[in-house]
Parts: C-alpha cells; structure tokens; sequence
C-alpha cells in the first residue's frame, strides 16, 4: 500500500505585483491530500483559495508569481515542470478541474460531444469513436439523460444544473487522480445544488480519486469533505477533519464564520454573529497576526508577533497566539432579540399588502421568427402580508419570482386579479405616493448603484426627486439614514467601486428606507455576499424592522436564511404557490412534496452526514412547457394519476395553505 | 433557417426599394432631366419635346414603376450621355470593380487578421505595437495619398507594377493594397479587442485546465469565437469597396462601376445613377445579410435563435 500522500504541497507563495506594492495572494500554504481523500478548503472571497488551487494547476494570471518549497504530486515535483509539461502530462490528464460558472464554462459554439471527446484525444492516442463511447458513459455516470443526443447539442441548449454536469463528465474523461472543483454549486438553484454534491460524492468515492473542493459554504463542506482547511488572507488558519474543524473549531476565524451561519445554533430570530470588516488584501510586510484587526479576542502581542502554529496532532492545527477564551469557545446562543420580536405579530390583522388571485402570461417567440408561445409566470397567486411581518418567498430561478415582486411594486401589470396596498389598489396609487409605501432592495449590490454617482447622492436622491424638503433638510436626513445603516459619514463623497460589498448594501438599503416606506421587498439581498457579511446585513435588516415599523417581503432561495428572517413562509414553483404558512410550520413539517424536497435540500452544518436524496428526478422545468395537471408531477415522488390530470387547488391544512392532491397530514412525517 | 433566410431576403429587397426610390425622386425634383438631354441652349420647343416623348410628363410615382418594371424584365433603361443600354454599360465596367473588391478584400483578411491575432497573442509586446502604429497610420493616410505614394514607388521609381489601366492581372496588384490597406485598422483592431476579450473568458480558462495551450488553444477553442464580429466588418467593408472604391478606381484610371457613377452624375444620367444605386443598395443589404447567414452558421446561439 502506497502511503506516501498524492498531493503534497510545501509553502506555497503567490504574488502579484501591483503598481504600487505586491499583492500576497497566497502566503506559504502547505497542503497535504492522500489517495482517495477529500479536502474541503473554506474561507470568504478575497482568501486566497482560487488562487491556491490555479497555482497547483499552473493556471495562474500572467502577472502572478509563484513559488513553493515544492508542490509533489505522485512524486514528483510540479514545480519543476515548465507549461509544456503541465498541457500535455497534467491539466486534465491527471488532474480535472471544474469551476464555479457552469453558464459560462463551456464553449458556446462546439457542441458538447465534440468538448467532451477533445479532452481525450488531446492527451491519448484513442479514435474519435472510442472517445465518443467514453463520453456517452460519462454523461450517462453524472446523470444527463438520453447522452448520445446529448452529443449534438450545444451549451446554450442545456440548463445550469446540465451544463455542471457535463464539466464534471469532462473533467473526468481522463480519469483523473485528483479532481480540483472550485465552487462547483455555487451558482446553481438548492435542489440541484444537493444533486450536484451527492454526484461528486458518489462519483468521488467510485473512482477512488482525490479531490479538493474549494467553497465558501460551510454546510456543502460538512457534506462532502473528509478533513477541511480554513484560510484566511492567503494563509491557512486550522486544519483537521471535518468533525473536529466545525465541531470543535479552535481559531477565531473559524469560531466567527460558524457564528455568522443563520441555524448553526438551532434558534431562529437570533442576532447572527458577525465578522466585522473584510479580508484585507496582504501587501507590504505583514506584522502580527492578519486577522487581529477583525479579531474579537485579539490582544497586543497578536497585533505585533506572528502567531505559532498550534498543533494538536499530525492533522490537527491552528495558527493562533491562542488566548484561554479561544480555547473555551462554545457554539452559545448569542443575546436573542427582545421578547417582543420573538412573538409573531398579531395574527386576523388586516393585510398591509394583498395580493388576490394575480396572474400574468407572457407570450415569448422562440428563435427570432418562430411562433409565440405563452409563458404563464404567474398563475392565480394570492398572498398576504400583515404589518411588521417577515414573510419569505421561496423558489427556484425561473419560478416566477421575479415577476411577482414587479407586480407588487406596480412595475408589470397582471392580466387578471390585483394588489392591494394598505387598501388601496396598487395601479391607483401616484407614484409619488407608491414610493413612499413599498421600496425594493436588489440583489447585486455591485451593479443595483449607478458608479458614477457619489453615495450621498444615491441615498439622498429619492428624496431629490420627490423634491422633499430643502437641500440642507435632504443632507441632513441623508446623514442620519446613513448612520441608521451603519456607513461611515467620510464615505458621503465616495463612489461605489470604493466601497466592501456589505457597504454598497447598506447604501442600497439607506436608499430604500429614506423614503421611509412600510413595506420593503428585499430581493436576494444577501446572496451575492460573504457569510460574514451576509450575517452583518442579515442582522440590520431586523434591526431596522424593528426601529422603523417595516413589513418585509424577503425574496430568496437560501432557507437558512428563512430560518432566520422569516415569520412566514411561501413556496413558489412554476408560478404558483405552492405552500404559504407560519414558518415552524412550513420548515418543520411541510406537507407539500416540493417543499419537502427543498428543506431536505437546505445543507445545513452536519459533519459527516451524508448529502441527502431529494427524490427529485430532472431540472427545474421550462415555464413555456408547462406540464398538465399538477405543475410539479413530472419530478414529484408521490404523483398519482390525478396529479396528471387535473391542477389541485389550494387547500387549508392545519395553518398552511397548500396546493397538492396528496399534501400530507402533519403527523405522518417526524419532525426534522 | 429557411424562413428565416426568406424573411432576411424581403427585408432586403425593401430597404433597396425605399433608398433607390428616394434618390430617383430626389433627382427629378433636383433637375430637368429633359432639359438635360436637349442641352444647357436648346430652344423650349425641343426640350418640350423631349419631355413628352421621354414621358419626364407623367408623375414621379408612376416613372419610377414603370423603370423598375423593366428593371425586372433585365431592362434597365436606355443611357442619356452614353447612348446605349445601361444593362450593357453596368456589365462592362462591374468586372473591373467585382475582381478589384475581392483582391483587396483578401489583401485586408491576409494582413489584419494575423496582425490582429499576433498582437492579441502577446498584448504590448512588440508585435501589438507594430499591429497598432500601422493601424494608427494606415487610418490617418488619405487613401488617393497612399495610392500616389506607391504608384510613385512600386510603378515610376522601381518600375514592378503598371502605373494605371486595368488591362492585365499586374494592374490590379497596386489598387488591390490601396484600397486594402483602407480597411485594415478596423479589422485588426476588431480582430485584437474580439480575441483578447474571447481568451479571458471562463471556457479557455476551462480549455486550459483541460490541457489546450498555444496554437491550439487560438484555432481550435478562440478563434471562432473572436470572429463573429469580425465577419460583420468584412462584409461592411466589402460593400463600400463593391460601391464605392470611386478614389482608388480614379487614381488608378480604372473602368470600374465607381467611375461610371462619378461620371453619370457629373453628366445627370439618371437612368444610369439609378441602375448603380439599387445595384450598390442591394449589394450592401445582401452582403450583410450573407455577414448574418455565416454567423447564424459560425454561431449555434443565432442558429437556434
């Protein structure tokens, strides 16, 4: 038995020059991958985790330098292999690699058998129709079904769940040793997202390869890796198995990452902890330790003094001056909210905002002169928000979302039905007025503030425009509405590429709330973030809530983040609602089979455990295919002939509003 | 696809009617075409006359159907200052200028695209700032200039090529890199931008990891990619040099149809300005469509719309 690991990389250096000073991308990392092993490597964008990976892969930028004592794989010593080497003997011949956009990875204009067979004929001596068999296998392995019609078509014709597929079959054309997967499910919906995992996994432990999964999702990594490192500031902060990292995490870092997850403490409604600030970006010599500055322990010999390295066993360590609190830390629930805000509020309350049976079809050409086809976004949705209240709208891309929350906001126009806000129709209401009632926060917090426009200006220009109050009243509220969320008054003149991500969505809120509406719909307002920022901005929102009286509609697909935020729940899938109740009653027991495949999907921190089943079988539908009866009997587990047949109608199940034939009684399923 | 190509093609065709319809109508009103005929001195009698046996009489509207009747018929009308039918003009001078555009069009493909691959291979290096001093240049020559220049050089100094006339293969060599050299900077600058931005994209950085490098990573992976847009340009070009290359025909006293619309103008042959006109017009639109066909064909996405 060969012990000797396959990987083995020795201080580990990237650097990047820049015009001033010297980018250290990553600072001397050592890594070590056994045969057969997987190694989940974590830590928030900026630190250095990519980078470690496209070093191994010599892959780096053209400005990037590299150095290393030696990165050893299977012996012998990549360092020394010149880019020749690396094309012919090493990148996708013994080494695969996947990354994070499956939308854009694969070549839009060969078709996806041709992609697949280059891969081998590149580097083996194998006709173009043995390549073809092994393509036809592999996608067949990673689940893609008919594959040899597969062959022919071309990405754009595939989903993104279909197209990671194929990267990951490609990736495995060689049969690599070691398999790198960069974020792999990052930008995939949750229900593929676990299926994505569980292939890996599976396809991992069949083939006997290595892999490295480089994420910054903690919940992915309890998954499916069998020892994690953390890095931080291109350094690696702790390693050891994934049981001892996340259960028994011993640097700060780490501690405060597990914190700011929403549910890792099992309460909801609780203030999330919180990394304050951002991976500094390491240039210059660096003194002490370089998380001090976010350190909630750090005391003086860590500002100055370069932390040991602690190490517990062989696999085991941590770099840390390692005060005794660090040592005692204990997953504990942080202070919770006052009393008050853990009571959902009052119910038989009259809606501050209803929407009633709202549907919406839109007639879409397919090709540039084909025939118009309807797509029905919506179909007779209704909802209700009762003041104060958080009510989350959960669901796949391509659900409908989207177009609902245009509907609320009075944007797009439904064909039937309506939205009442505070009692009055929503398309009555002046804009001005409007305006004043309902605000939405965006997703992308990079491209949702105009660049070229101070955020003083942005926060301040609804009331410009609105004309509200005199020029020295506008600044004075644009100050305070900045206060209020948490922005620095020296960033007033700044422009939004000078500002974090979590700052330009606090801009973005402030220019939500100086209208001072009562209803905000937050659209995916964290998912474009880091965890730690995420958790930041998770716990303003319900600050503000609370300050200022807001009812929130919170658009969004990661259902931890519901646990966290939400006093009620609504399912969509494929434009309907297909479940709407009290939170508890939605996450804990939900009675209809998509809902219960989207919670089993939620990758909550559990080492060890195994990437559940979703029972589901395909992708997320096309909406200009809408199956008949039921929306979701095609990939339904429970379906029967009349889900086939005829549409159910929404039905009234303990507090739930659900829209099934089938939609369980609560006590035929234990309480997860 | 064939719909689609059927649909292209109407569109076409319109957009040839409309702009050759205006320039008919805009000449009738601009001059008298009978007056033209007689002469600046002719008595009023005599222009009358013309006018009624011509039918210059009868409304625009109606003139301009019955020539475009006959245009379909192949009758493209009868020369006022050549006197003979302009059909038979228009064949005798297209040669010259169809075998003028294409040689420079291959002369603009053989030195902007490796230029515009070259320099995108090693951006700043020496080959990208030779790439881009010559775009810089070859932009800011005037094209009757350059034309001078090289007959001074290539045809009077050493005397290689012919100074002018279009009689053997050696008198298109000169006029052929004239008017090539024109379109050069915006297709190697096309060529560089499109490249640059297709090697930064997340499939070669996928390509790579597959083990693709060099040569093969530009023609296999990038290449086909980088030039879709160049396509578009080459066809533009090819229509200006199928319709307009009247500087380099004039500097080269080339018999090409560039010429022969000068010299109608200058002569108020409206019959024969119109025939060129919706020749250039349909020229223009059906190489643009052909630019969108080999996109559609280069381009899965466009294909399947």
């Amino acid at each position: 038995m060969n012990t000797q690991p396959l990987l083995d990389i020795r201080n580990l250096s990237v650097e990047i020059p820049t015009e001033s000073s010297t980018l250290k991308a990553v600072r001397g990392v050592d890594l070590e991958l056994k045969r057969g092993e997987t190694l989940g490597i974590v830590g928030e964008s900026g630190s250095g985790k990519s980078m470690t990976a496209l070093a191994m892969m010599s892959l780096l930028p053209p400005a990037a330098r590299r150095s290393a004592a030696c990165i050893n794989f299977d012996g012998a010593d990549l360092m020394q292999a010149s880019e020749h080497d690396f094309a012919v003997q090493v990148r996708g011949q013994r080494i695969g690699m996947i990354f994070q956009e499956p939308m854009t990875s694969l070549n839009p204009v060969y078709t996806i058998g041709r992609q697949l067979k280059e891969t081998m004929t590149l580097h083996r001596k194998v006709s173009e129709s043995e390549a073809e068999v092994r393509a036809i296998h592999l996608l067949e392995k990673v689940g893609l079904p008919d594959p040899a019609s597969r062959l022919k078509q071309y990405p754009h014709e595939l989903s993104g769940g279909q197209r990671q597929r194929v990267m990951i079959a490609m990736a495995l054309m060689n049969e690599p040793e070691l398999l790198i997967a960069d974020e792999p499910t990052t930008a995939l919906d949750v229900t593929i997202q676990a299926q994505i995992l569980r292939l890996l996994r599976d396809l991992q432990q069949e083939l006997g390869m290595s892999m490295i999964l480089i994420t910054h999702d903690l919940g992915v990594v309890s998954r499916a890796a069998d020892k994690i490192a953390v890095m931080y500031a291109g350094d690696i902060v702790e390693t050891g198995t994934t049981e001892e990292v996340l259960l028994n995490p011993r640097h700060p870092y780490t501690q405060g990452l597990l914190e700011c997850v929403p549910g890792y403490r099992n309460g909801a409604l609780k203030r999330l902890g919180s990394i304050p600030g951002i991976v500094p970006s390491m240039t210059g010599t660096v003194q002490g330790c370089a998380f001090a500055s976010r350190c909630p322990r750090a005391v003086d010999t860590c500002r100055t003094q370069t932390p040991p390295s602690q190490e517990i066993s062989p696999q085991r360590m941590y770099v840390c001056h390692d005060p005794q609190e660090t040592r005692d830390w204990q997953p504990s629930p942080a202070p919770g909210l006052s009393q008050d805000m853990l009571v959902s509020p009052s119910q038989g309350q009259t809606p501050i905002l209803s929407v009633n049976s709202v549907s919406c079809t839109f007639s879409v050409r397919r090709g540039m002169f084909g025939k118009r086809i309807p797509l029905r976004a919506m179909n007779d949705i209704s909802l209700q928000v009762n003041k104060g209240e958080v009510l989350a709208l959960v669901g796949e891309s391509g659900c409908g979302k989207t177009t609902l929350t245009r509907t609320i906001m009075g944007l797009q126009q439904p064909d039937t039905g309506s939205v009442v806000l505070n009692g009055q129709r929503i398309e009555t209401l002046p804009a001005m007025q409007r305006a004043r009632m309902i605000q939405p926060i965006f997703q992308d917090p990079y491209s949702s503030l105009n660049p070229r426009k101070t955020i003083g200006e942005i926060i301040g220009k609804p009331l410009a425009v609105h004309k509200l109050g005199s020029r020295q009243e506008q600044l004075a509220k644009t100050y305070s509405m900045m206060e209020l969320v948490g922005l620095p008054r020296r960033v007033f003149n700044s422009y939004p590429n000078q500002l974090s991500g979590g700052q330009r969505q606090r801009a973005a809120i402030g220019r939500a709330l100086i209208m001072r509406p009562e209803v905000v719909i937050c659209d995916e307002p964290t998912s474009a973030l880091d965890v730690s920022v995420q958790a930041q901005i998770l716990n303003l929102l319900l600050d503000l809530r609370d300050e200022l009286d807001l009812t929130y509609l919170f658009v969004t697909h990661n259902l931890s983040v519901v646990q966290h935020m939400a006093d009620r729940v609504a399912v969509m899938y494929l434009g309907e609602i297909v479940e709407c109740g009290d939170r508890d009653d939605v996450m804990l027991n939900p009675r209809h089979p998509y809902t219960r495949a989207l919670m089993d999907s939620a990758l909550s921190i559990a080492p060890g455990e195994i990437v559940p089943d979703l029972g589901l079988s395909g992708d997320f539908p096309n909406p200009m295919n809408r199956p008949a009866g039921c929306a979701f009997n095609p990939r339904c587990p429970i379906a029967e002939q009349v889900c086939r047949e005829r549409a159910p109608a929404p039905e009234i199940i303990g507090s739930s509003l659900v829209r099934c034939w089938k939609a369980q009684p609560s006590s035929d399923r234990p309480i997860a | 696809m064939a719909s689609y190509i059927l649909r292209r093609g109407l569109l076409a065709l319109l957009v040839a009617l409309v702009v050759s319809f205006g320039t008919f109508a805009l000449f009738y009103f601009a001059t008298d075409p009978a007056q033209t005929i007689a002469g600046e001195d002719a008595p009023p009698e005599m222009v009358e006359e013309i006018r009624q046996e011509y039918g210059f009489d009868r409304p625009v509207s109606v003139q301009y159907v019955a020539w475009l009747g006959g245009v379909f018929q192949g009758d493209f009308g009868e020369s006022y200052f050549w006197k003979q039918p302009v059909g038979e003009l228009i064949r005798e001078h297209a040669g010259v200028t169809i075998i003028l555009a294409l040689s420079s069009l291959m002369v603009t493909i053989l030195i902007a695209l490796p230029l515009g691959i070259g320099a995108a291979l090693k951006p700043n290096s020496w080959v990208d700032r030779f790439a881009l001093s010559t775009a810089v240049s070859a932009q800011a020559i005037p094209n009757f200039w350059l034309g001078l220049m090289v007959i001074i050089l290539l045809a009077v100094m050493f005397p290689i090529f012919p100074v002018s006339g279009d009689a053997t293969w050696r008198h298109y060599v000169l006029p052929a890199l004239v008017l090539g050299a024109s379109s050069v900077p915006a297709v190697m600058r096309l060529t560089r931008t499109g490249l640059l931005e297709v090697l930064g994209a997340d499939y070669i950085r996928t390509a790579r990891a597959k083990g693709f490098m060099g040569y093969q990573l530009i023609f296999r992976q990038a290449l086909r990619n980088a030039l879709l847009p160049v396509v578009s340009v080459l066809a533009v070009q090819l229509g200006h040099k199928l319709g307009g290359s009247v500087v380099t025909e004039s500097v080269f006293s080339m018999n090409g149809l560039g010429r022969l619309a000068v010299e109608s103008i200058f002569n108020s042959d409206i019959p024969t300005v119109q025939s060129l006109i919706l020749i250039f017009v349909l020229t223009f639109v059906l190489l643009t469509l052909a630019a969108d066909l080999i996109n559609a064909w280069l381009d899965p996405r466009i294909r399947m719309g």
